[in-house]
């Protein structure tokens, strides 16, 4: 199997800390907004051009936050955030708002290339499309630096741009569904983002219309005492079909860095949104200082009859994940899907899960989990299925696996199951498992190396999730699971 | 190939000890038969050839074609040519046969500063050792022994076997697990790899076994040691007699 043998190239050419997203621009940046402030929420506002009706969105949302208080149920533990030492605005000096790629600064380009997102246009040569092409927006810091392909995908009808842009190009659209699915007050972090939330990306699919290629958003937090606070929003009309992707990295820097975002889907009749997330912010040193704390609310709305969505995530990376896409099965015959892969090393806090909320009839949903503990990390799935009084004949089938790997760290599962309508049928099934020392020495005795032993056993693990994944996104998830996981067997 | 000199060794955990100096010498084109009863030590001398860190040596020294195999980790010891087919093979969930047996393929290979081997030629290998050994394309589709009836998962040892072509088979009681039709199978598959140039030890508590793959040399061995050596008609005085008069003896 090649992604094995890859891997393990890989993982031995890296340096003693892993991980290879460390590096730091050097670029020139604006930074600005220090501190939690009506001033800030102002200064953000005014710096993208807003309409009135959004600022006072924000401003209403922080007066909210402030009389908020942090929620402790979660399995992580971390000293308090001091909003007020931190920045809520950073960009690249050179940028003014996404443009033609041509115009971007060399030194941003170099940073993409360095992290293996293309972000040139592949032309189309004598009529061969080429292979597997992706249409990316970048955001670096506060802002989108570029979006590619805008042009092509406009001729579908499809709309792939900067929040940003889009407040400014399509402000109906984004007032009509923005915080429709996750409301202002949904809960802390969530308000802390309506109030001060950057760039993200905005994508509408029209009736219809099934997207040419497959969309994606790259986040990166480059600046120090920067927080990153993004806004996606995804729509996909009546008949449509959208696939998304999304990737994180961040420099490696020993003090703590906050990312708080909001991710809103709405599907309506007959749509489909399958939503893929490999999320590798800097997960800490070996000490466990540094790394990011990544606080997400994501949520997808079934809202027309017969709509599904689909959320994929490989979690790899940050010091505490706190995040759980949930999908709300609102339509009748609406589908609900959540394929997950946490893997936990070092001194990492995991507490992710899913919601699935049924409220229309013959409703289903599935939800495969897998978590992977290694090192002194804590790993906790945390899941809701609920079924409301008129989701009659609701139907979930979920399934909680955790691996273990060595003696120092933990897994946990903290289901929780309503079920409010006789008719609904809920299944739950969940393992805990470790390595065993018989399944190590049999590879070994077939000739394969400690890190190509777990590398397999652990590929095996997650193959039903793997799967799950648009195919060069499975290749890249293996290669990062097996690099997270080097160093974790002794 | 294999020189086993006054080897003494024990459980790690609690100290046991379980072999009380075992000497065996195993020549390039031999097959060595080695019997004995229950808790005689069979078992941990094949886990101890292959490396396995749950015991200890405290005396004595094994050489492989020359070389210190004590000094070798596991995995290099496969690479080396030493193959171990597991009285119980172990199972890894989600991983075809198929793809596992063309890591564990090309991990000796490289390891051996070989290229690795293209997909085509290696299926044409498996393809034809496989038919030999009566496994089918779904078998090799299903993880690895996961679900495997004692049968298949020891032609899965097996087929390995015959995929990895090592210089030394050890075989840990292949035939515990197998009904008459499987026995015959499998024994066939490993007469099939018997050769000048490679050496094979036959662990077994059985006659029937050796009635298939015919040895040229029988040990027994009982608490540790091995109390008697002779040709294959030593095992079927075993078959007859019983173990006692050895065990005794010892």
């Amino acid at each position: 199997m090649p992604a094995v043998q890859e891997t393990i190239d890989q993982v031995k050419a890296i340096d003693v800390d892993q991980y290879k997203y460390g590096f730091v621009t050097d670029i020139e940046s604006e930074k600005g907004a220090k501190g939690l402030s009506e001033e800030t929420v102002r200064f953000l506002s005014a710096k993208k051009n807003e309409p009135e009706w959004m600022t006072e969105w924000r401003l209403d949302a922080l007066r909210r936050f402030k009389q908020m208080a942090e929620p402790d149920w979660a399995r992580v533990s971390y000293p308090k955030i001091d909003f007020d030492a931190l920045y809520y605005w950073a960009s690249p000096k050179s940028v003014e708002g996404p443009k033609s790629l041509d115009e971007v600064d060399p030194e941003l380009l170099a940073t993409y290339e360095k992290l293996g997102i293309p972000l040139a246009e592949q032309e189309i040569l004598a009529g061969v499309e080429p292979k597997n092409r992706v249409a990316v927006d970048a955001v670096f810091d506060s802002v989108s630096v570029v979006t590619t392909f805008k042009e092509e995908l406009k001729k579908a009808g499809v709309i792939f741009c900067s929040i940003s842009e889009a407040l400014r190009e399509y402000p109906d659209l984004v007032k009509k569904y923005l915080g429709s699915v996750v409301p202002v007050t949904d809960n802390y972090y969530a308000t802390l983002n309506s109030a001060v939330f950057s760039d993200g990306s905005f994508v509408y699919i029209p009736e219809g219309v099934r997207c040419p290629m497959e969309l994606s958003t790259y986040f990166r937090i480059n600046e120090q005492n920067t927080g990153q606070f993004e806004r996606t929003l995804i729509i996909a009309d009546k008949g449509s079909y959208v696939s998304y992707l999304e990737g994180c990295t961040a420099p490696q820097r020993d003090e703590n860095q906050l990312h708080a975002a909001v991710v809103e889907l709405v599907a309506l009749d007959d749509a489909e949104i399958k939503y893929s997330t490999v999320q590798n912010w800097f997960p800490g040193d070996k000490e466990g200082k540094g790394g990011i704390y990544n606080f997400v609310t994501k949520r997808g709305d079934c809202r027309g009859k017969n709509s599904k969505i689909s959320w994929t995530q490989v979690e790899t990376g940050s010091a505490i994940t706190w995040k759980y896409p949930s999908c709300i099965l609102r339509g009748d015959n609406s589908r609900g899907e959540f394929y997950s892969i946490a893997v936990s090393n070092g001194f990492q806090q995991i507490d992710s899960g899913t919601k699935m909320i049924h409220l229309g009839k013959n409703t289903s949903s599935r939800i495969i989990s897998k978590g992977i503990s290694a090192g002194k990390s804590s790993n906790t799935y945390r899941g809701l299925v609920s079924a409301h009084r008129k989701a009659s004949q609701a139907r979930n089938f979920t399934q909680c696996d955790s691996l273990l790997i060595g003696q120092d760290c933990g897994a946990h599962t903290v289901p929780y199951i309503e079920s409010k309508n006789a008719s609904a049928q809920f299944e739950h099934e969940a393992t805990t498992s470790k390595i065993s020392d018989d399944q190590m020495f049999y590879c070994l005795q077939r000739g394969l190396s400690e890190e190509e032993a777990v590398a397999l056993i652990v590929n095996g693990f997650v193959k039903d999730v793997i799967q799950q994944l648009p195919m060069e996104f499975a290749v890249e998830a293996q290669k990062l699971i097996s690099i997270s996981l080097e160093g974790s067997v002794g | 190939m294999l020189e086993i000199k006054n080897l003494h060794a024990r459980i790690a955990e609690d100290e046991t000890e379980i072999l009380r100096g075992i000497d065996l010498t195993v020549k390039a084109g031999e097959v060595h038969a080695i019997m004995g009863p229950n808790g005689s030590g069979k078992s941990t001398l094949s886990y101890i050839l292959a490396g396995k860190d749950d015991y200890e040596v405290t005396e004595g020294e094994i050489l492989f074609n020359g070389e210190n195999m004590l000094d070798m980790e596991p995995d290099e010891r496969a690479a080396a040519g030493m193959f171990l087919a597991f009285q119980y093979p172990i199972e890894i969930p989600g991983v075809a046969t198929m793809e596992f047996l063309k890591t564990a393929l090309n991990a000796q290979r490289k390891a051996r500063g070989e290229e690795a081997l293209s997909i085509p030629d290696f299926m044409k290998m498996v393809k034809s050792k496989a038919a030999d050994l009566n496994v089918t394309m779904d078998m090799l589709k299903r993880p690895l022994n996961v679900g495997f009836s004692g049968g298949e998962k020891k032609r899965s040892e097996i087929l390995q076997m015959a995929l990895l072509e090592p210089k030394l088979c050890v075989l840990d009681e292949t035939d515990s697990g197998l009904d008459i039709d499987a026995l015959r199978i499998v024994s066939e598959g490993v007469n099939k790899l018997r050769s000048p140039e490679r050496a094979m030890v036959v662990i077994t508590h059985y006659q029937r076994l050796l009635d298939h793959i015919v040895p040229d040399v029988v040990h027994v061995l009982s608490k540790g040691k091995i109390v008697k050596t002779g040709d294959k008609d030593l095992a079927l005085e075993l078959e007859k007699n019983g173990y006692a008069d050895f065990v005794n003896a010892a």
